[in-house]
This record gives structure tokens, C-alpha cells and sequence, in this order.
């Protein structure tokens, strides 16, 4: 007697355990039971396993019967001609799908020709083991695993065409791919997901070489030429949104070039793109400050004692200006409502991103790197052929990460470009390295990829020969433009008259207590005091009761509010942030009581 | 005696470069050799107004961030596990009481530390008691009494035979219990008119946690070989008992109990205890820190005469400064207790004048420009 559960709850005994789960597995694949079912024995605790719930992780193999899989030639040529789908091989019980406790039953073979009579099943391609992303690196299995990794996360991060309705949608934040290319080097994948659809790189001619030690540390460089005829261009797309609110009393926004009387109008320059009905007209030129959706607000805060004084009528002004350091030109403006029915303007700001130094790129293998520098065409070195590569990528980060992968998609798209064909690079199913070779050499190359190189400035022959080929390269999606920050003065804290903190708010880059420690152990004494004047504040202090005094900038008067107006007033130079500490021991009850001193 | 061009050296450069000079430098250059020798001691001094506490700090603190957290143990290996890595360099710098793992390392005199009769000795050390010695325990129902059979072969590792057990126990349970040997059984009854069963249970338990010889806190002794000696190294810790035996060299054997070294030994062995403690952790994380910033610590740590550890009870609630006391723990408590008694802070030290923003006197700082009127 073993025990049956269903989905984890007691159902009953069975006599022969065995039986039964062959049974259920039989009826199964013939369809007398449920598809999503499967089953497990259980050895260890004696008991039958039968799942069925919902969230259970299944995947798809061939079905094997005394080592034979089920699944022949004849049916792999009806797939092909499309007579049958795959839903009728899992209706047909050829394939079926093995969840984690049925896996632990079933013996299963990588390949064919390892098969056994012991074997239940067989996997449909060992590319299974890989993921969506990670079976798009090309020659996946030539590679150290953890770059496949580092390769397929750099893949999710690329510039490309993310949809192609991408024109009718209100996307945040999105960047557009220009004139994206199809991979040269493909596998299987690329054709299965559609990936021509929705590419999200450009083939390359890639030089593996360095240049004036501008590549070192995964920098690269990259062609003037190149950029200017349009390589890794690309739009970066963010929204500007405005609602017309509603507020008690039936006070609402309205979307409107706001009046002068406003308060808190900007300048008469920041509206000038706006047009009557207060939105800004498209393809307008729009800087940091200018206002994309003119607004303004009732006031904030109505008592019912001044409702009917002037002040207090007076709408504030809320308009959505382009942030400090965006730019743009305006892509889209749509009009619409939310879902309580108000007015809503959303306006697409478009920017055009060219690449410049210190934008990220990345090969799909996990070899990325920024743009060290950007080299005049004439300046580029070439073959004795005229290609002059589109970017110099350097050859010392190839040792410790052992992507071989990559050296052979610069090898393998160099032959696909130069005989015009697309070259298969599934990992595990690649066209054979040597075929390629060979084709390469029937081309009038070398096999190895290597071409004799001038350099581009004095025409001389390069002593060694560099390795050259072709290679799709990604546009990473993090770019010096989005982070690129540095300030001299701007605005401060209101509490604590300290520089505020991000880059949005264009804020100051903190020197912190360690920091601190480092100016203090170098003995750089006034060098560390000049650094931490940004809030520093000079405050009267009364010499006989060591405080604070009052200085009444009306009457032009200086006096302590303890020891009246007779008293000397010294003024001391101090940190805000002192100050507020000494108000902060009043609040205590403690008296901070100063003792001046002269300084010199 | 020394040579004339050094003369004028003496107490210029200190005694053991000016005898290294003696014994490797030529006469003839004598004069040269020791001149650029002074002026290279004098470079290498740290000049005035450098912050080397800051400094010390920084080269003990950078390290500190690679040490790993977990002590490696290996299997199957005769080994006792003591505190070691960060918890153990927080535990001394602390200067905590009681300590998670004391041990001693016992070097002993010849023919003993070439290994003649070294597990004797050690057993020796360690803390026997009743339960050690002796076979079994077992209660006399009848006769409200409990007897008790001697480990013979034990006792006599120990040096020690039943008659003098008895006297042992007898001194210990004198209130309480009639100690009496019967063959190569003790007979131990209750004193007083009620006799209780009970009691006789208790006792049984009392008796087996009396203790018959060796020294008291030495849990455990373990004999190794270090380079040519024989040494025990013991768990648990008594620097003073150990001492007292005459086969120890007093002169090599320590504890790690800085607080213990303190007591026995004074305030001079326990500032090298810290050091040589801190620089074993240190050494045994492979790091690289400078010696002189471990005797800096060290030397803040017992500059009173007592050790007191980095913490707010010890070397921080000895600063002058009210601001620098209240910018490291307890803020509030610092400032308040000051105020109680009309503490002022004379802004001469770092920390305080970062607050105020003003120069902090070390470095371009500390210079000032006077002018006659």
C-alpha cells in the first residue's frame, strides 16, 4: 500500500505504486488525462506524488521508449511543411512537459547518440539549458560561463528598437536604436524570437589593437567617420505630463500660458514656445527652463478670513519647465483625460543622442567598455585593402576573460560580410570554425583574421599584424549625457544652508567624515576649512553673555536680547551648521556661552 | 669604548645604532658615515604638528575592512578554538574584563621543555576535580551513605593517593560531611542528627565539583612543540599559580588576558601584551600593518596607568573637549553632564574646530604669524 497525494493533500492507497504511475503517465500522452498533470514516485518516503497546481515550472522534452525516441523524421518533415504543429506532438504524447518532481524519475539524454534503454526521455537541444537572452550570445559554448552571464545582462541593457509601434506611444524614458542592423553572426534564437524585428545593435568593423593608450581599461575607440555617418545614433525619448486637478471648493488647474500676475511666474522667455491653449507646438527647440505645458493652480492655502482680500486670489503658477541640463525637441503632443475625467497633456520631448566619449558599448559576449576616444578618420589606421575599422578595441582584455566567443564572431562575420551570407552561430549547432576558416581564405584572406595595417598618421606599416574582422556591437543605454554633473555654486538647504544633494537637484558631491579624515592626516589644516566653507555664516555674538545677538537691519542696530544695547557685539565667522547646533543646545536648556578671543 | 667621531653622537642617535655604527663601520669612515647616519635618523623622525593618531587610524582601520569575519578550522587537527580576526582585535581594544577564549602559553624549563614527561606536567596544571578521579558514585541507601571508588592509576599520574584525597575532601565538606577511607573507598556520611536522603543527593552532586588538584581556571591543557621547546598551551588562564610552579619559565610563558598580565605583571608587560596580540591577529589575516601604529593604540590604551579600551567609557571619556566627547557616542549625556558642572572647551584639538570650521591646529594649521607692534 503506498500513499497517493494530490497536490500535497492525502486521496487515497494504491496496491501498486508502480503501475499506477505508468498508468497515469500512459494516459497522459494518450490524452485520457489531463495534460498538466504529472506524477512522481517517491521512493524514499514511499508515496505517489501527483501534481497539478498551477505555478509549477514545466519544460518540454521528447519522449523515449526502449531508447528509441518517439519523434522521427517523418515528423520533422510534416513540422517543416507545416501539415503539424507542436500542440499535435503533445497531443500525441511525443513531447511532453516534465515538471521538477516527475525530472526526478526520468533519466534524460543531451543527444541522440547517447541513448540508452535505461532513458525516458530526450532533450529537444542542449540549447534548452540557456535562457531567452543567453542563447543570443553567438558561439555561447566557447565561452568562460560567468561572461555568458555578464553577456546576456549587458544584451537586456542595449539600445535597440524596444517596439515597433514605438511612434503612437507614450513611453517614459525609452531610447531608439537609429538605424539598427540585423547580426551578420546569428543562432537559431534570432530567427525564433523575431530578433530582425526588434534588433538592438550594428555590424562593425572591429580592429583588435591599441591606439595612443587611449583604450586601455576596456576603454574603446571609436571612428569619427563612423559616428558622423550615423553609427550607435540614437533618440532618447521622456514625457512631460500635466493633469488639471481638481480641488474643494470647485477650484480646478488649468492648462493655460499663465498671466503675469501669477505668483511665481518665471520669465516672459520660459513661456515663449507656448501657444494659446497653452502646450507647446511640436518639433519646438526646448532647453533646460523652458516650459513644455503651461499651468497654473488655485491657491494653496484659503482661509475663510482673507477669501475675499486681493492677495489671495491670486493662482499660483505650476506649469512642467525642462529640468536643469535637458534638452530636446518636442516629438508628441497628445491630449486626453485620466479616469476621473480630467484634462490630461502628455508631450513626448525627443533628444537626439550622438555618441560621445564615456557613452557605454558592449560586444555580446561581456566584453563592454566606454568610449576612450574619438578618432578623426584620417587618423585611423587601415588595411592595405582601405578598411579602416569602425572601432579599436583592445586586445588586453581578451586573456583573463578567455571570450573566445568573441574572436570568433570577429572571425565568422568578417566571412559572413565579405561573402554576403549570414553566419549560424548556436551555441552547440555553430557552422564548424574550420569551414569558415576555409571559406575566409578562399575569399583571398588570411584564415586567421590578421591583415597587414598602416597607421593613419604617418602612413608607416605596422610592424605586427592586427587582427581585424567584423562584429555587432550594442549601444548600452547608459549614456554621459543622463549622468554627466559638476557644480561651483547653486542652490542650498534651507534648514542647514548646506549644498543639496543629487544630480537632479544640481546638487554639491559631499565630503564625508572619512574624506574629512584624509585632509586632516595629510596636514592640510586651511585646505579642509575651505572646503567646508560652503555654509559658512558670520554671526554677531554678544562678548558678555556670549550669545547670538539680534541685528535689526530696519533701524540698522545691533543688541542683545539678554543684556540689552551696551554691550560689545563682535561678529565671528562660524559654520551654519554650528549655529543650528548652538540653537539646538538652547532648545536643551543648555547655554552655549561663547568666549571670543582675538584671532591674531 | 667608543670611537672618538661618535662622541658627539651620544644621546643624539639612540644606543643601538650607535653600536651597530661601532661594529660595522670602518674606522676611517667613521666621521662621514655617522654624519649622513644622523641626518637620515633626523628625516626619518616624524615632524611636528603631523596627526599620527589620524594616521594610525586610517593604516589600522583600511586593513580591517579585508579581514574575514571566519576563522578557519581544520579537521581532525589537535586544536582549541581561541578568538581570532576582527571579533578577537575588537575584544582587545575594548579592553574588555573577561575575555571569550583565555589561553596561556607555558614554556618550561630544561629537561622539561625538550618534552621529558611533558603530558605529567601538563596534566598537572589542569584543574582536577572529584568527578576526574574518581570510578563511580554511589549512595548507600541503608546506611545513609555515600561511597565513592578512586581512580588508582589516575591518582597516581597525579601524584596522589587515596589518604590524600580523603584530607581533600574532609577539608572541603568539613561542615557538612564524615570523609573516611575504607580500602580503596571513601565512605562519606552527613554530619548533624537528620539525616536526609535528599541531602545525601545534593552532597553527591557538591562532591563531584570539589576540587582535588592542579590549577584552578585551566580548563584544558594541550602539549605542543614550538620550534625547538616543548610548550602547553592551556584554555582558561592563571598567570599567577602558573608562576609559582618551579618548572615554568616565568620569563617566556604568557596569557592572553591582558587585564590578568596587567595585575600579575604591570602596566609596561600589558602595553606589550596589546601589541604583540593585535600584531598576531593582524599577522595572521596576512595584512601589513606598521608595528608603530599597534604601539600607538597601546600606548593611548595604558598612558593612565590602567587600560582602558576605545570606547566612550574609556580612552574617548578622557578627552579635554566637550564637542569631541559629544561627536562620538551618547551626545546628549556628554553635553548635559558638561553643562552641570560649567565645563569649557578650549577648541584645541581637531574635531571640534571641523565643527566650528575653523583651521584644525595640526599641519598648515598650527602655525600662526605674530607680529610686533
Amino acid at each position: 500500500m503506498t500513499e497517493v497525494y494530490l497536490d500535497g493533500r492525502y486521496v487515497g492507497d494504491v496496491d501498486n505504486k508502480e503501475d499506477f504511475v505508468e498508468h497515469i503517465k500512459a494516459e497522459r500522452r494518450k490524452g485520457g488525462a489531463a495534460e498538466g498533470i504529472n506524477v512522481q514516485l517517491d521512493k524514499i518516503l514511499d508515496r505517489v506524488n501527483v501534481c497539478a497546481s498551477k505555478g509549477r515550472a514545466r519544460r518540454p522534452v521528447i519522449v523515449v521508449k526502449n531508447g528509441i525516441p518517439l519523434l522521427t523524421e517523418k515528423h520533422i518533415k510534416q513540422l517543416h511543411k507545416n501539415e503539424i504543429s507542436w500542440q499535435d506532438l503533445v497531443n500525441q504524447g511525443i513531447i511532453e512537459y516534465l515538471d521538477a518532481a516527475e525530472e526526478e524519475n526520468s533519466l534524460l539524454a543531451f543527444y541522440e547518440q547517447e541513448l540508452t534503454p535505461e532513458h525516458t526521455h530526450l532533450e529537444v537541444s542542449p540549447l534548452v539549458m540557456l535562457g531567452l537572452i543567453a542563447s543570443l550570445v553567438p558561439y555561447g559554448n566557447f565561452t568562460q560561463s560567468a561572461r555568458l552571464s555578464i553577456g546576456s545582462k549587458n544584451q537586456k541593457q542595449s539600445i535597440g528598437v524596444y517596439a515597433s509601434n514605438y511612434l503612437v506611444r507614450m513611453d517614459m524614458d525609452v531610447n531608439l536604436l537609429h538605424t539598427p542592423h540585423k547580426p551578420i553572426i546569428k543562432t537559431i534564437i534570432h530567427d525564433l524570437s523575431n530578433y530582425e524585428r526588434h534588433p538592438a545593435g550594428q555590424n562593425v568593423v572591429v580592429a583588435v589593437m591599441s591606439y595612443k593608450g587611449y583604450n586601455m581599461e576596456d576603454a574603446i575607440l571609436v571612428n569619427k567617420g563612423s559616428i558622423e555617418r550615423g553609427f550607435a545614433r540614437s533618440s532618447y525619448y521622456r514625457p512631460a505630463i500635466a493633469e488639471e486637478l481638481r480641488y474643494s471648493g470647485g477650484l480646478m488647474d488649468q492648462v493655460c500660458p499663465p498671466d503675469k500676475d501669477v505668483k511665481g511666474y518665471k520669465s516672459e522667455k520660459d513661456y515663449r514656445f507656448l501657444e494659446d491653449d497653452g502646450i507647446i507646438y511640436p518639433e519646438a527647440q526646448v532647453k533646460e527652463d523652458d516650459v513644455v505645458i503651461g499651468k497654473t493652480s488655485p491657491p494653496r492655502f484659503l482661509s475663510s478670513l482673507d477669501e475675499y482680500s486681493l492677495a489671495s486670489n491670486i493662482r499660483r503658477e505650476s506649469s512642467v519647465a525642462l529640468k536643469h541640463g535637458e534638452e530636446g525637441a518636442i516629438d508628441f503632443v497628445m491630449l486626453t483625460e485620466n479616469e476621473e475625467g480630467n484634462k490630461l497633456v502628455q508631450v513626448r520631448i525627443r533628444d537626439q543622442r550622438i555618441p560621445e566619449i564615456g557613452d557605454k558599448f558592449t560586444s555580446r559576449h561581456g566584453q563592454k567598455g566606454v568610449i576612450g576616444l574619438i578618432v578623426p578618420e584620417s587618423d585611423m589606421p587601415f588595411t592595405s585593402r582601405g578598411i579602416i575599422p569602425d572601432i579599436m578595441f583592445s586586445p588586453h582584455g581578451i586573456p583573463s576573460r578567455m571570450t573566445v566567443s568573441q574572436l570568433m564572431e570577429l572571425l565568422g562575420a568578417k566571412t559572413g560580410a565579405l561573402s554576403g551570407r549570414y553566419v549560424d552561430s548556436t551555441t552547440f549547432n555553430a557552422e564548424p570554425m574550420e569551414k569558415v576558416k576555409q571559406e575566409l581564405l578562399s575569399l583571398g584572406f588570411r584564415d586567421d583574421g590578421e591583415e597587414i595595417m598602416y597607421n593613419g598618421i604617418t602612413g608607416e606599416r605596422l610592424t605586427v599584424r592586427i587582427f581585424i574582422g567584423s562584429m555587432y556591437y550594442l549601444k548600452l543605454r547608459h549614456m554621459v549625457a543622463n549622468k554627466i554633473h559638476a557644480r561651483a555654486r547653486g542652490p542650498i538647504q534651507l534648514l542647514t544652508r548646506q549644498p543639496t544633494e543629487g544630480r537632479a537637484k544640481e546638487g554639491g558631491l559631499r565630503l564625508g567624515e572619512m574624506e574629512k579624515d584624509t585632509f586632516v592626516a595629510h596636514g592640510t589644516s586651511l585646505l579642509l576649512k575651505e572646503r567646508f566653507d560652503s555654509d559658512k555664516t558670520i554671526v554677531p555674538i554678544c562678548e558678555s553673555c556670549g550669545m547670538v545677538v539680534i541685528h535689526d537691519y530696519v533701524k540698522d542696530k545691533r543688541y542683545c536680547p539678554v543684556c540689552g544695547e551696551n554691550v560689545d557685539i563682535n561678529d565671528i565667522e562660524i559654520s551654519y551648521a554650528f549655529k543650528l547646533m548652538l540653537d539646538e543646545f538652547k532648545t536643551l536648556g543648555l547655554y552655549p556661552k561663547l568666549t571670543l578671543e582675538n584671532k591674531y | 669604548m667608543v670611537h672618538a667621531d661618535l662622541k658627539e653622537y651620544i644621546g643624539k642617535l639612540p644606543s643601538s645604532i650607535i653600536q651597530e655604527l661601532e661594529e660595522t663601520c670602518p674606522a676611517s669612515k667613521m666621521k662621514k658615515v655617522a654624519k649622513l647616519v644622523h641626518e637620515e635618523f633626523e628625516n626619518s623622525r616624524i615632524s611636528p604638528g603631523e596627526a599620527v593618531g589620524l594616521i594610525s587610524a586610517e593604516s589600522i582601520g583600511e586593513p580591517g575592512t579585508q579581514m574575514t569575519l571566519n576563522t578557519f578550522h581544520f579537521a581532525g587537527v589537535a586544536e582549541m578554538s581561541v578568538t581570532k580576526g576582527l571579533p578577537r582585535i575588537i575584544e582587545i581594544l575594548d579592553a574588555r574584563k573577561t575575555i571569550s577564549t583565555p589561553t596561556m602559553e607555558i614554556y618550561l624549563h630544561a629537561p622539561y621543555n625538550k618534552g621529558k614527561d611533558i603530558r605529567e606536567i601538563a596534566m598537572r596544571i589542569k584543574e582536577t576535580n572529584m568527578e576526574s578521579v574518581a570510578k563511580d558514585f554511589a549512595i548507600n541507601v541503608v546506611d545513609l551513605k555515600m561511597e565513592t571508588t578512586l581512580d588508582a592509576e589516575k591518582l597516581e599520574k597525579l601524584e596522589l593517593n587515596s589518604k590524600k584525597v580523603q584530607k581533600i575532601l574532609e577539608k572541603a565538606l568539613a561542615k557538612e560531611a564524615n570523609v573516611e577511607l575504607n580500602g580503596d573507598k571513601l565512605e562519606i556520611s552527613l554530619k548533624g542528627k537528620e539525616k536526609d536522603l535528599n541531602q545525601l543527593y545534593k552532597l553527591k552532586e557538591a562532591i563531584k565539583d570539589v576540587y582535588v588538584c592542579g590549577i584552578k581556571g585551566i580548563k584544558q591543557v594541550l602539549p605542543v612543540r614550538r620550534k625547538e621547546d616543548y610548550i602547553i598551551i592551556t584554555a582558561g588562564s592563571n598567570l599567577k599559580k602558573v608562576f609559582e610552579l618551579d618548572f615554568v619559565d616565568s620569563s617566556r610563558s604568557t596569557s592572553n588576558d591582558i587585564h590578568e598580565i596587567k595585575k600579575i605583571l604591570g602596566i609596561e608587560a600589558a602595553r606589550q601584551a596589546i601589541i604583540d596580540e593585535l600584531l598576531q591577529v593582524v599577522e595572521t589575516q596576512g595584512l601589513n600593518v606598521d608595528v608603530r601604529h599597534l604601539m600607538l593604540v597601546a600606548d593611548t590604551m595604558c598612558i593612565s596607568g590602567d587600560i582602558k579600551g576605545i570606547t566612550r567609557y574609556g580612552v574617548v571619556s578622557e578627552k579635554a573637549s566637550v564637542l569631541a566627547r559629544a561627536s562620538f557616542e551618547t551626545p546628549i549625556k556628554h553635553l548635559i553632564e558638561a553643562s552641570v558642572i560649567g565645563e569649557i572647551d578650549y577648541l584645541n584639538s581637531v574635531v571640534e574646530n571641523v565643527m566650528l570650521n575653523q583651521p584644525v591646529p595640526l599641519g598648515t594649521g598650527m602655525v600662526k604669524l605674530v607680529s610686533k607692534k
